[in-house]
């Protein structure tokens, strides 16, 4: 596909914890809380003015499913700022440090003083009703190999409630994850090349993790803004795996497509949303359709125009009847029914025929259809209504969620910038020229000039080194090189490949710590064991949380003494002393072979090779 | 760098101000956005720019040139009218407000939380205190509440008269929490009511998502339709959106700095929990609608002081208050009511000059009795009047009320240990303390 042709803009929004000693507006720690709550608080939320006096679109949107909230807290571990029961506190300082820093590597430009903002968000991550944010830094840029990347903004911000569970009325958060800072980084949004969004993500995300960053799952997020030319802006939240990412955009760039060729059909067709809904419960009195028998309403409305197109793919195994169905659900409904799918679910042909009748609709009109409670189907059908109205328009403009196979469901309406206004609470922290440029000075290595010195001062090559940093073990490699004295390319290559072979053949090497890396290298470093015997020891380290020492003995894979070698080599000699009386110095291969197959893993092949040579010569000679 | 110029100064100079478009060209970097207002307590060196995507910034702009790009009008927060109708079938409730954070509203001129909230406003932001009664909104001040003063008790007690005459089923006060416990207290003593008085507030401001002021509102509007004619406090009961405690207004005090449920009765039970828009009586001992004829008296001497005592207090203290023509002192004394030694001579001279003293303790929970230890039982030789188990605040404002009413010492003494209006109970329940009736329910599921 031409890129440029179709007018493709992304944008990428990274959120990344920061590894501070404590949150952004409280001394509480920043760890998630595995056990059982202390406490509950039961919360709800209302939408307010914004300062600018307009009610924010999204966030009405919320404020009409009616959610209740219920928060998880704890003595010790989560206060009274986290529960929304005291006003924050000074914003850490250390935080702050960390995200100039990031900034400063991304080339950008710091504001002179830096204020914290509420942002209106009620669906009840934050209990408050709004997350704390700052901008810090604006225009700066990263390198990528098809050219420089603007990054926008970044903003320091505190993270949301984790959310533990939904319930019927409401969702459950745990107060543990909320307030721990992030930065969020927003890159220009002009990639136009699915690839290199891809690029420019594992970019910064190598710069994060050469500053204080959090590690592991859930501490990276990556967010997608997509547009193309006619299309619309959608965001897409929640993106977890990088080598998705362009599966990702091509999946919504043909989702925009079709929804474009829909719009096109039905404005050909002339196509309605009529405002009325039916309740449609009697022609089902009889049904063999369990879904309908069991709902004590099913209710219904007219698309006309619409015939045919609801069962049009828009992404791989997804309809525009599935776009519909999504806001449908939002409002508490198991999903819709279309006549471009019936008959089915049970639902008979003569039923089906009976629905058009009676709403007096043709083929080139769709019907929906909804059933359980009579106001929840109400709302559902009202929130299909109008995104049906939105496709005779085109592509409405939405935050998405993605989903674990490149595709993504509606979420919520864009927000606007209307949710923003100033937290009082916290007065504005000047940022000083002295200051940035005292943090200028001791700026961390960037991840290419580690790797660059890495490979100089280890002797290893590029590949291996970029390996190293790809998988993030380049400080592992230099905190071991620290402490041995062994060939870089040895202990590179076992950080860089084998730990993974080891992983591929069912090994949890997550479980080994540096010590246990470092002491199997000291092992080889003694001479104790051979690097053969390396991968091995690792894999049963795993397997059965033992010492490096240990491993080696149980596995018999301890180097023997050249005394022991010698006696061993002896032995060979004497049993096949014919053999060697009859080919002389050529006997030494057959010897060597011998005597590699009782010692292997045991001792060095060199070493071996010269006992059992000087040996043979002695005897021939 | 440059030396510092004031940015109010180069704003006049371009002719910028507040809610116009301005672009600042720095070295490095060029803005545009909204110009705000900064509160006089910001770097003066600084403007506050607000970008388009919503975020302020502060600029240092001694470095910068400033371009007007557009002039603005002001944006105003308003509201769309609400089209009232009168429902006979349902109660009439007047809503006084006198300001405080529930009726706070952020000023995007300033960027701060401010008092501008009117009752009509808070209407309109809950309509739904329509379905509970017919209601009817006055402003009488917009303070916050650390500005509270005697004369206006005076004030905010008129206007409730009035609208108690008005024959009105029942009155909601908004007010700001840090004082609200003093003003509860004065309009306790100031009014004989038929109806309910509610004073309500909130610790979360109106303008946020979360504010406490929606259930505070609601449950004091079902309070004020109740059969409680009291002049009560309606506040959160717990951390949790889901109830709201009444208390008595001269058993009441704020005990938290921040948390919603800061309120506690002391010294007694809260007279009724309100849940759900419903009612649930917890303590029978109140007065009945329509049991008492209004009347208002709502005279005070202000002249009075409430005075903490400490170890190393030097006496030199209660005799400025004599000096300075104090008509009373109320003492917030320590454990059972005592001082030290060296303050009684100071005592008993401000006693022997018509000033009466009153004695409350620092415990706040709990009653003095000046008859378990010798200095107490010289302080009450040397004339001090002991307030039982008043708190020290609502003490200090019934001698405010009862030095309205008398000067004379005997008659003094006499109200003062005599209970008026339930601000003193001759019986303590163990269930008083600590809050044992209070508290955040354990995750039990």
């Amino acid at each position: 596909m031409d890129w440029k042709k179709i007018g493709l803009k992304v944008g990428l929004e990274i959120h990344q914890q920061l590894d501070t000693k404590h949150k952004l507006f409280c001394p509480c720690k920043c760890e998630l809380i595995d056990k059982d709550p202390e406490f509950k608080i039961f919360r709800k939320l209302r939408p307010t003015l914004s300062e600018l006096g307009k009610f924010d679109r999204a966030a009405l949107e919320e404020a009409r499913r009616k959610l209740k909230f219920i928060y998880q807290a704890y003595t010790n571990e989560t206060c009274l700022v986290e529960a929304d029961e005291e006003p924050p506190h000074s914003i850490n300082k250390e935080a702050l440090e960390i995200s100039l820093t990031i900034a400063l590597l991304l080339n950008m430009n710091i504001v002179d003083e830096f204020h914290v903002m509420r942002k209106q968000v009620i669906d009840g991550s934050n209990t408050t009703g709004f997350q704390r944010t700052g901008l810090l830094a604006t225009n700066g840029y990263v390198k990528t190999p098809n050219g420089k990347v603007g990054i926008q903004t970044l903003c320091l911000e505190e993270d949301a409630a984790r959310k533990v569970k939904k319930t019927k009325d409401g969702v459950i958060f745990r107060l543990d994850r909320l307030g721990i800072p992030l930065v969020e980084i927003a890159t220009e949004p002009t990639m136009n090349d699915p690839e290199q969004v891809k690029e420019v993500a594992y970019k910064i995300g190598q710069i994060l993790r050469s500053t204080k960053v959090k590690r592991g799952i859930g501490t990276i997020r990556q967010d997608l803004n997509i547009s193309i030319k006619d299309g619309a802006r959608v965001e897409i939240k929640g993106v977890q795996d990088l080598d998705l990412i362009p599966t990702i955009v091509k999946r919504e760039v043909q989702r925009q497509l079709s929804l474009l060729e829909i719009k096109n059909e039905l404005q050909n067709r002339n196509a309605q949303v009529p405002n009325k809904i039916y309740d449609v419960k009697e022609i089902f009195k009889n049904t063999s359709s369990k879904i309908i028998a069991n709902s004590p309403h099913v209710m219904a409305i007219k698309l006309c125009g619409f015939g045919g197109l609801l069962g049009k793919e828009v992404q791989p195994g997804r309809r525009f009847g599935t776009e519909l169905s999504d806001y449908a659900k939002k409002r508490g409904v198991g999903g819709i029914i279309h006549t471009d799918e019936l008959p089915a679910y049970g639902i008979s042909k003569e039923e089906t025929e009976n629905l058009k009748d009676y709403l007096n609709v043709s083929d080139e009109d769709a019907v929906v259809m909804v059933v359980g409670e009579k106001e929840k189907c109400i709302e559902a059908l009202k929130e299909v209504q109008k995104r049906a109205k939105l496709a005779i328009k085109g592509v409405p403009e939405e935050t998405r969620r993605a989903l674990s196979d490149g595709n993504t469901e509606y979420l919520r309406p864009l927000p606007t910038a209307s949710r923003m206004y100033v937290e009082t609470d916290i007065p504005p922290v000047p940022i000083t020229k002295e200051y940035i440029e005292k943090i200028k000075s001791n700026l961390p290595e960037l991840p290419e000039e580690k790797m660059r010195r890495v490979m100089s001062e280890y002797n290893i090559s590029e590949d291996l080194a970029s390996q190293l940093l790809k998988k993030d073990r380049i400080d592992i490699f230099e905190k071991i090189m620290e402490k041995v004295n062994l060939e870089g390319k040895i202990v590179g290559a076992t950080l860089a490949y084998s730990l993974d072979e080891i992983r591929r053949e069912g090994h949890d090497i997550d479980k080994l710590t540096f010590n246990d890396l470092l002491d199997v290298f000291k092992l080889l470093e003694n001479k104790e064991i051979s690097k053969d015997a390396i991968n091995e020891i690792l894999a049963y380290m795993t397997d059965k949380n033992c010492s490096a020492e240990e491993a080696a003995e149980k596995l018999d894979l301890k180097l023997l003494s050249e005394d022991e070698i010698k006696s061993i080599i002896d032995e060979i000699i004497s049993e096949n002393i014919e053999l060697i009386k009859e080919r002389g110095t050529n006997a030494i291969g057959p010897i060597m072979g011998m005597s590699m197959k009782k010692l292997r893993g045991k001792a060095d092949g060199k070493v071996v090779n010269k006992i059992v040579t000087k040996k043979i010569q002695k005897l021939v000679s | 760098m440059s030396s510092k110029v004031s940015a109010k100064k180069i704003l006049e100079e371009v002719g910028a101000e507040a809610g116009d478009v301005i672009k600042i060209v720095k070295p490095n970097i060029t803005y545009k956005g909204i110009l705000l207002d900064r509160p006089e307590t910001f770097d003066k060196n600084y403007i506050t720019l607000k970008l388009d995507n919503g975020y302020n910034i502060g600029i240092d702009i001694s470095d910068a040139k400033i371009e007007l790009i557009e002039k603005s009008t002001k944006s105003e927060i308003k509201f769309e009218g609400l089209d009232i109708k009168e429902d006979p079938n349902l109660p009439f409730i007047s809503i006084i407000s006198t300001g405080g954070t529930i009726s706070s509203i952020i000023d995007y001129r300033t960027g701060a939380v401010h008092p501008r909230f009117t009752a009509n406003d808070l209407l309109n932001a809950y309509p739904e205190l329509l379905d509970e009664a017919n209601i009817k909104c006055k402003e009488i001040l917009n303070i916050l509440s650390e500005n509270m003063d005697p004369k206006y008790w005076e004030k905010i007690a008129r206007a409730i008269y009035k609208e108690i005459k008005n024959g009105v089923d029942g009155i909601v006060v908004t007010h700001g929490t840090d004082t609200m416990h003093y003003t509860a207290a004065a309009l306790a003593f100031m009014i004989r009511t038929p109806i309910p008085i509610i004073l309500t507030g909130a610790q979360r401001s109106s303008d946020r998502p979360s504010t406490d002021a929606r259930l505070n509102l609601i449950s004091s509007v079902v309070a004020a339709k109740s059969d409680i004619a009291e002049v009560a406090v309606c506040m959160h009961a717990t951390p949790h959106d889901r109830e709201c405690y009444l208390h008595r207004g001269v058993k009441v005090r704020k005990m938290h700095t921040s948390r919603r449920d800061a309120f506690l009765s002391i010294n007694d039970l809260p007279l009724a929990k309100i849940k759900d828009n419903k009612v649930e009586i917890i303590n029978n001992n109140y007065i009945k609608r329509d049991t008492m004829e209004p009347k208002l008296n709502n005279k005070l001497e202000p002249k009075v002081a409430l005075i903490k005592t400490y170890p190393g207090m030097n006496a030199e203290i209660i005799d400025f208050y004599v000096e300075n023509n104090y008509q009373g002192i109320v003492i917030e004394g320590t454990g059972l009511g005592h001082c030290a030694e060296s303050l009684i001579p100071s005592i008993k001279r401000a006693k022997d000059a018509g000033i009466p003293v009153v004695m409350t303790s620092q415990c706040i929970n709990g009653r003095i009795n000046m008859n378990v230890y010798s200095t107490g039982r010289k302080l009450l030789k040397a004339g001090v009047i002991p307030a039982q188990d008043m708190l020290p605040e609502v003490a200090l404002v019934k001698l405010m009320w009862v030095l309205g009413q008398t000067k004379d010492f005997e008659e003094v003494s006499k109200m003062m240990t005599k209970n008026l209006v339930g601000e003193i109970n001759n019986k303590s329940s163990l269930i008083y303390f600590p809050g044992g009736y209070h508290g955040l329910e354990k995750d039990r599921s």
